[in-house]
């Protein structure tokens, strides 16, 4: 089998929450072998559940749970089990393909052992609070001393430097500050009704962060040489709304949300569709689209009106043009909607829900999901590669870890440990071990 | 000059619209030299698509393509001649990486599929971002920022109960879309580079959502592993609640805050509102009772109306709480830790003069983000690249654009 671009890089993870599992996923994706440096005396809180032994009635048993978050505090079956860290929902999301060791950070033998690995890795990646590291005594300073060609990732909210640089929040909070949840509501409601439960922010500076390591990476191939990045979560989405930013720097003008409409393109938005809780989007750009969405219509007699005769007037009119257009909608399910219009050259879809998603025909014909068998949460087809390689194929090749799991592997081969010494070490659980010995965060 | 992380890298990039400019505009801002070939005439599309400077529609002045085209080189090219198709090749021969965002049966069309260009260049890692992929019953339907986001992420469950769901504003998902295939494409550079060999990548802008990390990933596990729907939910007002600290987003003196907590915060909150009173009220004495929410709540409104988001976010940072303002592009503009990092970009341009760009998306200590130069005008190093890098003449560039051809 061809060797997967990344194999042979070794990154050592602290990663937490969404955007550093995101990101560290990527990397894994492509073969890095990362390993995760976790430890059973401190419970990385929404990394693997909210606490480490949740009481039943914290483990939600729909999605009609906690007032919004639905989907984000899942355990498997519903059940959390002897070992709920390593059945949470989230944390098998974004990690596959990688490995977990446990050392404890917070004694000198416990940071000995760590420095051991980083030496014989290439790159160093965290994704905590910006004090975090400092309260450790394990900045790129310290760390560059242990292995001067370590490429050293931090991606703190905020940045690692500036006033602000010790804040501590999360992506609904990132996406307040960067913009994003300034243009995402409904016109006629105030933000009060915006969910803050939408993370493009971590999806964001995830994927950016994956995208930063390897750049870190092709350099070091060159030179040898590593180096420091200082990755604010912040600054990494700004970009996604440069036009808005744009628009105020260049103009003064500060966009407002449009909800589901389009500065220029009309019919665009969405509509109620056959079924429960059906929805399909439809969007136009140009005059040979409408034409297309008039003939898939059957050419009904409100199209020809001069009100509809230009962009100009779409846009102008486009509640009294929606209405009619969801008259039809409502007729089709939401794919025939597609289907329909698709065959005219329009760009239209269903709205998925998680279920709708998972039996897609698209993503069923390209392989998307992939089966992966666990020791803790059995056989389950999961979410896969987020892009095709000819050449390298990438895949699942190992089940999200669970807690320690790879403790032997770690500590013996990656860092050539007798069992003496590893023997000796497990027995202060300055390592190994694979369930928290904290009962609880508060 | 300081070498970048990406320097002696190229690429050549034949995309248009937002996601392939957006991972061609990373791999030029952090050192790759891009060449971006535009339709003679018109260009890319996003040069008619808006905010314009001064709101003059000129294809010169779209903030959009402006942004999105910073560092790259600009030709014009019809593919559509042999011509077109000959200098292609000759410019794929010379790069190390081509990225392309047609529509999948555009490319083997014009006989410039991954198998003919890999003959020219065995060493070429050719990128094809499309909206659904290059396979499968909906390789060739059309897509748009809408579509992307209510079949590929969590449009189903964005907005609120009782509402129709509700798009992310702007086009933050060919963002992500262009971001994922950034990493796809340093991926494959990185292989070829050890290995010498080039290949083709298949970037499903519906897949980078499916199974990115905004949430979608996650609800659709939770489905398979739990039987989970997740849906659209109550206004944090209405919901119900999980604790008795604020979830969601709630009004303040000029505008709103987001706020998330954790039920160990409960003294952060204390602390914050200068209630030192509220850790002996025996109506607060169990963080997990709904109820006891709705007493806070009161409690928590009265406090916010008297502060500005700004004072506010201060206490929140003191406090360690988990909330921030929902700012407006001018208030980030105006943001003192980013002013403090110096995150905005001034560039000059030709036609706009100066004018504050988006920064670093990351600070590298060795190897800087810069932007050397801005956007191309349309066809602007058609001389550079085809007499200077391809060797023609200056009679035949003259040819070339008399054909048509550039």
């Amino acid at each position: 089998m061809a060797k997967l671009p990344l194999e042979g890089v070794r990154i050592v993870a602290l990663p937490v929450v969404f955007a550093g599992p995101f990101a560290t996923m990527l990397l894994a994706d492509l073969g890095a072998e990362v390993i995760l440096v976790e430890s059973v005396h401190h419970f990385p809180t929404i990394t693997r559940g909210y606490m480490p032994r949740p009481p039943q009635f914290l483990v939600p048993t729909t999605g009609a749970t906690f007032g919004g978050s639905g989907g984000i505090q899942t355990y498997v079956n519903h059940w959390a089990g002897d070992r709920p860290w390593d059945r949470f929902v989230m944390f098998h999301a974004l990690g596959r393909n990688k490995v977990s060791c446990c050392i404890d950070l917070t004694r000198p033998q416990g940071i000995e052992v760590f420095e051991r690995l980083v030496k014989v890795s290439d790159v160093f990646f965290e994704s905590n609070a910006a004090d975090t590291m400092e309260k450790l005594n394990l900045t790129y300073d310290v760390l560059k001393e242990v292995n001067p060609s370590i490429i050293y990732l931090s991606m703190p909210g905020l940045g690692c430097t500036g006033p602000h640089k010790y804040c501590s929040i999360f992506g609904a909070q990132l996406q307040a500050l960067a913009g994003h949840t300034w243009l995402t509501r409904y016109p006629d409601l105030d933000y009060t009704t915006t969910q803050s439960l939408i993370f493009h922010s971590d999806a964001a500076s995830g994927a950016t962060a994956a995208f930063a390591i390897l750049c870190a990476l092709r350099y070091r191939k060159r030179t040898g040489k590593g180096q420091f990045i200082d990755l604010s979560q912040l600054e990494s989405v700004v970009p996604h709304i440069g036009e808005a930013i744009m628009d105020y720097t260049m103009n003064g003008r500060v966009q407002q949300p449009l909800g589901n409409r389009h500065p220029s393109m009309a019919p665009h938005g969405v509509y109620r569709c056959l079924g429960d809780d059906g929805w399909v989007v439809i969007s136009v750009s140009s005059e040979e689209e409408w034409q297309g969405l008039c003939k898939a219509l059957g050419n009904p007699p409100w199209a020809k009106e001069e009100r509809f005769s230009t962009p100009l007037d779409r846009l102008k009119n486009q509640d009294e043009m929606d209405k009619y257009i969801e008259e039809w909608t409502c007729r089709h399910d939401n794919y025939e909607v597609m289907y329909i219009l698709q065959k005219e050259g329009i760009a239209a879809g269903p709205v998925l829900d998680q279920s709708n998603a998972f039996h897609d025909a698209q993503l069923a014909s390209r392989g998307f999901f992939e089966e992966v068998s666990h020791r803790e949460a059995g056989t389950h087809l999961y979410p896969g590669m987020l892009w095709k390689m000819d050449k390298t194929p990438i895949s699942i090749r190992k089940p999200p870890p669970c807690l320690g799991e790879h403790n032997d592997y770690v500590f013996k081969e990656v860092l050539g440990m007798s069992d003496n010494e590893i023997a000796e070490l497990e027995k202060d659980k300055l390592i190994g071990g694979d369930e928290y010995l904290v009962e609880s965060i508060f | 000059m300081q070498e970048q992380a990406l320097s002696g890298v190229k690429v050549l990039d034949l995309t248009w619209h937002i996601a392939g400019p957006y991972c061609t505009k990373l791999l030029a801002d952090y050192g790759a030299d891009v060449i971006k070939v535009e339709r003679p005439g018109k260009g890319d599309p996003t040069r008619a698509m808006g905010p314009f400077f001064k709101d003059d529609p000129n294809p010169e002045k779209s903030g959009l393509f402006l942004h999105l085209n910073t560092n790259k080189k600009g030709t014009t090219l019809n593919l559509k001649s042999a011509t077109g198709k000959k200098i292609l090749k000759q410019l794929a021969a010379e790069s190390d990486i081509l990225v392309e965002s047609f529509r999948p049966h555009v490319m083997p069309g014009l006989g410039l599929d991954y198998q003919s260009l890999e003959k020219v260049n065995p060493r070429l890692v050719m990128v094809s971002i499309s909206n659904f992929g290059q396979t499968g019953p909906y390789r060739d339907f059309k897509s748009s920022e809408i579509v992307e986001y209510a079949m590929g992420g969590e449009m189903y469950s964005t907005g609120i109960a009782g509402r129709e769901p509700l798009k992310l504003g702007g086009n933050v998902i060919q963002y992500q879309a262009g971001t994922v295939a950034a990493v796809a494409t340093m991926g494959a550079l990185y292989s070829a580079e050890d290995e010498g060999t080039g290949q083709h990548v298949d970037v499903s802008i519906m897949e980078t959502q499916i199974g990115s990390a905004d949430r979608r990933i996650m609800y659709i596990l939770s489905y398979i592993m739990a039987g989970v729907i997740t849906t659209r939910w109550p206004p944090p007002r209405e919901a119900i609640r999980m604790l008795i600290m604020p979830q969601g987003v709630y009004p303040c003196k000029d505008g709103f805050v987001n706020t998330l907590s954790l039920p160990q915060w409960w003294p952060r909150y204390i602390e914050a509102l200068g209630m030192p009173e509220l850790k002996d009220d025996p109506r607060f004495q169990n963080i997990y009772s709904a109820e006891a929410g709705m007493e806070f709540d009161a409690i928590w409104y009265s406090w916010l109306a008297d502060h500005t988001k700004e004072e506010l976010f201060e206490i929140f940072l003191k406090s360690k709480i988990a909330s921030a303002p929902i700012n407006s592009t001018e208030d980030l503009l105006k943001y003192t830790q980013l002013k403090a990092r110096e995150y905005f970009a001034e560039v000059e341009h030709p036609e706009t003069g100066k004018v504050t760009y988006p920064g670093a998306p990351f600070k590298m200590s060795e190897t800087p983000w810069k932007i050397s130069r801005p956007a191309p005008l349309l066809g602007q190093h058609n001389e550079e690249i085809y007499c200077k890098l391809l060797g023609y003449t200056a009679e035949e560039l003259i040819k070339l654009r008399e054909g048509g051809i550039i």
